[in-house]
């Protein structure tokens, strides 16, 4: 038996995440493609009623709510692509779910390297 | 028999790629980063090794999770790369090979590890930017590719001890195998970096360093850690050790370490390059 450690601050995704989230992922997985991306673009809810996201994932989509989608079973990598269609890069992304803007995010990620040595 | 001359560990971060493409590698953001790499390019034009056998974990380009292969090897003769969805330019084809391949599957079912056996995979940035790290101008083509997948997405994922003994069966079956090429492994990914959460941008340098050092003089070390250990000190996607761990299993015996670089942050994450010869 495997023990589960609790990570403050962290999802696990694992089976219980994964099975919560698949329609959610398989729309995001579809933004790979030009089409996908344009057809979700023209109109987003219609878009998540065709990947059959339950009402709490479509809310967050529309709110681009990154922490409530992780919670509703988004793994960050089909997010990542979300992030792509709204022009968003990683350190967005990580303002975004630490409630920094992305200039303090930036700084965040320096000070723990480079910033350091650099006083 | 085949002969593995050296093992490369390096990020595989998509802003790298980017970076190339926009020809700031000189900029003070990029120099120290970029500045690790033509040591490594020199080695390999001296070398000029035959194949290479890359791990890295796909992103969501192949492998969906209606489908995902804990480990996965490619045995086909050529890679696409395609559209990521978020802008990295895709790249030419990466030749791939089907000899040494069909033995690595061969060697690693008769020695109980099960893959899943890939004739048609497409290739994300796990695996290009390496490439184009070490090849600038995407002049990569000559260069035999291996690709094996490590699911670092979702849990459960493979052991970290399990993807170091993936290594060693993949370095012994290179050895078994009748023929006089030359092969080159890459360790891509980590180090230690989190995108997800409200812990997103964490970043453990002392932890990146001394995982390098273990590297070199006792990878058993680092096998003890879980999943769960290194998403706790290094981050949700420290996970991605476990290609280093792979890499590192195929050299089998010692190493020395000829050539060593870090740089955090890079994009998000604490980048680790590293060059590796058998002793």
């Amino acid at each position: 038996m495997t023990e589960k450690k609790e990570i403050w601050g962290t999802i696990k995704f694992d089976g219980p995440m994964a099975t919560k989230g698949f329609a959610l992922n398989k729309m995001c997985y579809t933004f790979n493609n030009a089409e996908g991306r344009e057809e979700f673009k023209k109109d987003e809810a219609a878009y998540c009623d065709k990947f059959g996201l339950t009402p709490a994932q479509k809310e967050a989509v529309l709110k681009r709510d990154i922490l409530a989608l992780e919670r509703e079973g988004g793994s960050i990598y089909y997010l990542a692509k979300f992030a792509g269609v709204l022009g968003l890069n990683v350190q967005d992304v990580g303002g975004l779910q630490t409630g920094r803007t992305t200039e303090e995010f930036k700084a965040y990620l320096d000070s723990q390297g480079r910033g350091k040595s650099n006083g | 028999m085949a002969k593995i001359i050296g093992g490369i560990t390096t990020s595989h971060i998509p802003a790298i790629g980017i970076a190339m493409d926009r020809g700031i590698e000189d900029t003070p953001y990029w120099k120290d980063f970029f500045s690790a790499y033509p040591p490594i390019r020199e080695w390999l034009a001296e070398q000029q090794p035959d194949i290479a056998i890359v791990f890295y974990n796909d992103h969501g380009l192949e492998m969906f999770l209606d489908k995902k292969p804990t480990f996965a090897i490619g045995c086909a003769p050529q890679y696409e790369n395609a559209d990521e969805g978020w802008g990295i330019a895709t790249i030419p084809p990466v030749t791939g090979e089907t000899e040494l391949s069909w033995h690595i599957v061969n060697e690693l079912i008769e020695n109980d590890f099960d893959p899943t056996v890939c004739q048609d995979i497409k290739v994300d940035h796990g695996l290009t930017v390496p490439l184009s790290l070490m090849y600038p101008g995407r002049k990569y083509q000559h260069l035999k590719v291996i690709p094996v997948c490590i699911n670092c997405e979702r849990h459960p994922m493979p052991k970290p001890s399990r993807c170091y003994a993936l290594g060693q069966a993949i370095g012994r079956a290179v050895e078994s195998f009748a023929g006089d090429q030359k092969v080159v492994v890459f360790g891509t990914g980590g180090l230690s970096h989190q995108l997800d959460g409200e812990r997103a941008g964490i970043i453990n340098a002392d932890f990146d360093n001394e995982c390098m050092d273990k590297l070199v003089s006792d990878p058993e070390a680092l096998t003890r850690y879980s999943n769960d250990d290194l998403t706790e000190i290094a981050g949700a996607q420290g996970v991605e050790l476990n290609m280093w761990l792979a890499m590192r299993g195929c050299m089998l015996g010692k190493v020395r370490e000829v050539h060593r670089n870090y740089v955090a942050p890079i994009s998000n994450t604490g980048a680790g390059t590293q060059l590796l010869l058998p002793e």
